[in-house]
């Protein structure tokens, strides 16, 4: 048994507890010493709940021992962001200003695992309050890729991504704002899913850019991903943007898994796709041409105000983040200057010295666009951009059943060799940014790997809340393709 | 000697709390003095990860307020988050409404002094959230209490269509009445559930030309006296101002001003309109409020006759001085409750007398309203029918009132009782004035001579039969009968 994570998904792990085959100490023990071992080098933990892990496993093991009826994720290890609220550990962001903040409740999705059963070994690592690609911004520590530990895992979700890919954790949470899930996951080689705007609640989710953001599994298997949503989806009333199962009807996202999608129609953009590099070109065709054989039918399609993308995201995400951010004052918790002059340098001093650079930069950005004067010329024009661009979806899905690209340009790159200039880290987002403006979901799922062995991501796109029939078109490339077998060599 | 005319001009932004069980977008409850920061919860105290809900009574109280005002009801209307930092603002933001208010366009009519009443136009009624408060009380450190976070505000503006401080006092009545006509908040100033910002200028002639003086807006005046009395001190202040530096109106010299009650002035807080930069964008955490037909008829059908109507009808239906009408259309029971006791049978001026006279005088003794000092209407109307038909006497209704709040029990038994039933019967009430005048037969004399005693002689005979019945003979009766035998 090399890692047990590894061997087996989420699924498989959660029958085997269930069963008493494998006791959920004894997994929830491999998983614990796996990281104490490994995460030296992956640091993808800023906090890790050893004790309360094993005791909750242990409570897990007893009750199915006494044949009471245990959750989705019985006993199984799973990880998270550390932007949602837990209030076992502290929920840093990754940033100064939030060092030992301890959230006096506990995010929607948090609830929902637990009340599956699962087990919630620690908080991971990501960009500072998800702001990068890289997971370089956080103030705590460099988490490096499993598959090359001088490379980044991407980000901002970086520490789940490496966690999973790792085997450090069997299933982990995200936040996606521009693609800060699948991201990390096409770098990591695992499984990350976007889900649609409003299909699962962000209460909890310490907000980047509140109109954007979006909370989704990072797994190794399709099939844990639909696990995964079936436990975090749903309506929750203390999330006004979060939809009702009248708007949009829940369903056990796992039940048609494996069934086909016949008649498939899927939508590529031949103008975007030549801004990637070769090889993820390459691997993005072979995946297309999979799905031809499969019986699939290709429609080259034009999203005519793709190139905007990145403009409009840069403004709304940073306007809102200017404002979420505001709230890190110093005066009612977090981080607070010593010896302040007065009230001003409470607020100035404290945030001076909380935040990182990047946030700093967003945050000056945001309050830029939204000031007086610049409003209509940035912030409005930037709505505009976003309501065409969700025109150019909602035409696109006319046509097609999904549409399918790289999720980044290139495969995961060195630590360190972006990080002098911001504006190439942000254009590198241009394939992930449009499902966010637009709302809808998306998701990455492993094709390949490149000439040094990094992984690529196939990016499927598809209407709001048509998750279901997105993951069995993922699970159909999945079945075929088996990249998913493939783990890094962390030796 | 120069030629001077000038005109007042005041608009006013009112904040008006309105009095729903839980704050604006969580569930904590609205409650005053309770212990600091004990109404509090991650929501209002603004926590990393929260997200706000909106209480939906806040916002039918909001629109039904603005129906009360004629305005025009936005079928879509969204929040804008509004910048700035202070720390008695969690989140740093304040969660309002910017440019799509809930209610547009509308108008109050405040009564005057002269009985007429005048029209001041509505900008705006918009619903937003209340921030806490700053304590300075403990040495070199400020404390900051957050119960009052997230408490909804209804805040009104108005065209600057006043022109007395008289007229500013009347809005700010009115308007308190109103809110608590249509029940949507206590608008107690005590408890600074309505705050009032007068924004002032003048309109001046001075021989021959016009001039405006710079404008200045009073903030937060939390009673009616202050909003006159700070309005009367800025008129004088500008024209002083005006005639001696000769300072008028111009781009970015609005200045914003503080109340001194102590001293009975207006004192200089900012200097100049600074450049303020609220950063409004639209809410992402909430969604836009789509108003419908049937909500909006459900909202108004829970409107009520305003106190303005009422006072108007009780005029002109049941001939009540303007003053009386006023007292009794003071508070929303109250007006009904009279009205009920003349659907009960009693008349308009009787039953209003008993109510201003006796019953609104005991609550207000007792501290409480009218209704709860557990009098019906019906036997109010029985009391002023018995005053009517003279059973018993305007003194003697006192009495039997203070009774029926003590007791409980119904009038007409308290004057039996209480032996103040009167005797009305004139062959019996005859039978004893001729006693008494064969018994006084001086007065009798004095009465008769018509020379200066005799009213007075009069008033003793007629005194001497109130003995005699022990007051209970109707004095009415007493003098038609006296003055006929007296005469005869």
């Amino acid at each position: 048994m090399q890692n047990i994570c590894l061997d087996m998904d989420c699924t498989q792990l959660r029958a085997k507890v269930v069963s008493g085959e494998l006791s959920s100490v004894a997994l929830v023990t491999a998983v614990l010493d796996a990281i104490e071992v490994r995460d030296t080098q992956i640091n993808a933990y800023i906090t890790v709940f050893r004790e309360q892990a094993l005791a909750r496993a242990a409570e897990i093991d007893a009750r199915i021992a006494r044949g009471a009826s245990v959750g989705q994720l019985a006993g199984v290890p799973v990880a998270i962001k550390d932007n949602l609220c837990f209030t076992q550990g502290p929920t840093t962001c990754a940033s100064q200003i939030l060092a030992g903040f301890h959230a006096p409740y506990d995010a929607t999705v948090v609830q929902r695992l637990l009340d599956q059963d699962a087990v919630i070994l620690g908080k991971l690592n990501m960009d500072e309050f998800a702001m990068g690609s890289s997971t370089e911004n956080s103030s705590m520590k460099k988490t490096t890729n499993p598959w090359d530990m001088n490379r980044v895992p991407g980000g901002s979700s970086g520490g789940s991504a490496a966690a999973v890919a790792a085997g450090l954790c069997s299933v982990a949470l995200g936040s996606d704002t521009g693609g800060s899930i699948r991201q990390p996951a096409s770098f990591c080689g695992v499984v990350g899913l976007k889900p649609t705007y409003g299909r699962v609640s962000r209460y909890g989710l310490v907000a980047y850019g509140s109109s954007l953001d979006q909370i989704g599994p990072l797994t190794r298997t399709v099939r844990d991903s639909a696990l995964m949503l079936n436990v975090i989806a749903g309506h929750d009333p203390k999330d006004s943007t979060c939809v009702d199962a009248a708007t949009a009807p829940l369903c056990d996202y796992t039940a048609d898994l494996d069934a086909p999608v016949e008649g498939l129609r899927i939508g590529v953009v031949p103008e975007l796709n030549v801004g990637a590099d070769a090889q993820v070109q390459t691997a993005l065709n072979t995946a297309l041409e999979a799905y031809k054989a499969m019986g699939a039918e290709l429609k080259a399609l034009a999203l005519p105000h793709a190139d905007y993308a990145i403009a409009a995201y840069y403004v709304i995400a940073t306007a809102e983040a200017s404002s979420n951010l505001a709230r890190y004052d110093g005066v009612h918790y977090g981080h607070r200057t010593k010896d302040p002059k007065d009230y001003v340098e409470v607020y100035s001093k404290s945030r001076a010295e909380g935040f990182g650079a990047e946030v700093k930069r967003r945050i000056m950005l945001g309050t830029y666009a939204l000031s007086s004067g610049y409003y209509d010329a940035y912030y409005l024009k930037a709505l505009k951009v976003r309501n065409l661009i969700r025109q150019d979806f909602t035409r696109a899905f006319q046509q097609c059943d999904c549409v399918m690209m790289p999720v980044s340009p290139t495969t995961a790159f060195k630590i360190g060799e972006k990080t002098a200039d911001p504006l190439q880290m942000y254009l590198a987002d241009i394939y992930t940014i449009s499902a966010n403006l637009a709302g809808i979901p998306a998701l990455s799922v492993p094709c390949g790997f490149d000439s040094q062995t990094l992984p690529i991501g196939l990016q499927i796109l598809g209407p709001a809340f048509s998750e279901a029939r997105m993951l069995r078109i993922a699970r159909m490339y999945e079945r075929q393709a088996q990249w998913h077998k493939h783990t890094p060599n962390m030796s | 000697m120069t030629d001077l005319d000038y005109q007042v001009i005041v608009g006013l932004e009112i904040h008006v709390q309105l009095c729903t069980k839980t704050k604006l977008f969580c569930g904590c409850a609205l409650e005053f003095a309770a212990e600091p920061n004990s109404r509090v919860c991650p929501v209002c105290l603004g926590m990393p990860g929260v997200l706000p809900v909106m209480n939906r009574l806040a916002y039918e109280y909001s629109v039904l307020a603005a129906l009360a005002l004629n305005c025009q009801i936005a079928e879509f209307t969204k929040w804008d988050r509004k910048s700035y930092y202070y720390p008695d603002l969690p989140k740093n933001f304040q969660t309002s409404q910017y440019d799509l208010p809930l209610s547009y366009d509308g108008f109050i009519e405040i009564p005057l002094e002269t009985g007429q009443s005048k029209r001041i136009r509505i900008i705006r009624c918009h619903l937003e959230e209340d921030a806490g408060k700053n304590l300075h009380t403990s040495g070199s450190h400020s404390q900051v209490d957050l119960n009052r976070t997230g408490t909804p505000l209804l805040e009104i503006v108005t065209e600057p269509d006043m022109n007395t401080a008289a007229e500013v006092k009347a809005l700010a009545a009115e308007l308190q009445r109103i809110v608590r006509y249509v029940g949507v908040s206590e608008a107690d100033m005590q408890k600074g559930h309505m705050r009032f910002e007068p924004n002032i200028n003048l309109a001046i002639t001075k021989d021959g030309k016009a001039y405006r003086t710079p404008i200045t807006e009073v903030k937060n005046l939390n009673s009616f006296r202050a909003v006159e009395r700070s309005v009367e001190y800025e008129i004088q202040r500008q024209l002083d101002e005006f005639l001696e530096h000769g300072t008028t109106l111009e781009m970015g010299n609005k200045t914003t001003r503080g109340w001194d009650d102590d001293r009975q002035m207006t004192v200089l807080q900012r200097e100049k309109e600074e450049a303020h930069d609220y950063r409004y964008f639209p809410e992402p955490d909430l969604l836009p409020v789509k108003m419908n037909e049937t909500w909006l008829a459900d909202i108004r059908s829970r409107m009520c006759e305003l106190p303005l109507q009422k006072q108007q009808r009780f005029v002109q239906t049941y001939e009540l001085s303007d003053y009386d009408a006023g007292v009794l259309t003071a508070d929303r029971a109250t007006a009904e409750f009279f009205d009920e006791a003349v659907k009960a049978g009693g008349s308009a001026k009787r039953v209003c007398n008993l109510l201003t006279q006796i019953g609104l005088k005991m609550a207000n003794d007792k501290g409480v309203s009218l209704v709860d000092l557990g009098v019906s209407c019906e036997a109010v109307a029985n009391l002023a029918n018995m005053v009517d038909r003279g059973d018993v006497n305007a003194s003697a209704s006192t009495t039997i009132f203070e009774h029926m709040v003590t007791t409980g029990k119904a009038p007409a038994g308290l004057a039996e009782e209480l032996n103040l039933v009167q005797k009305s019967d004139s062959s019996e009430l005859e039978a004893i004035v001729k006693k008494i005048l064969s018994d006084n037969a001086q007065a009798v004399e004095e009465a008769k001579s018509g020379s200066k005693k005799a009213k007075k002689a009069q008033g003793f005979l007629l005194g001497q039969v109130m003995q005699q019945t022990q007051g209970q003979a109707n004095p009415r009766v007493v003098s038609q009968i006296l003055g006929d035998l007296l005469r005869s």
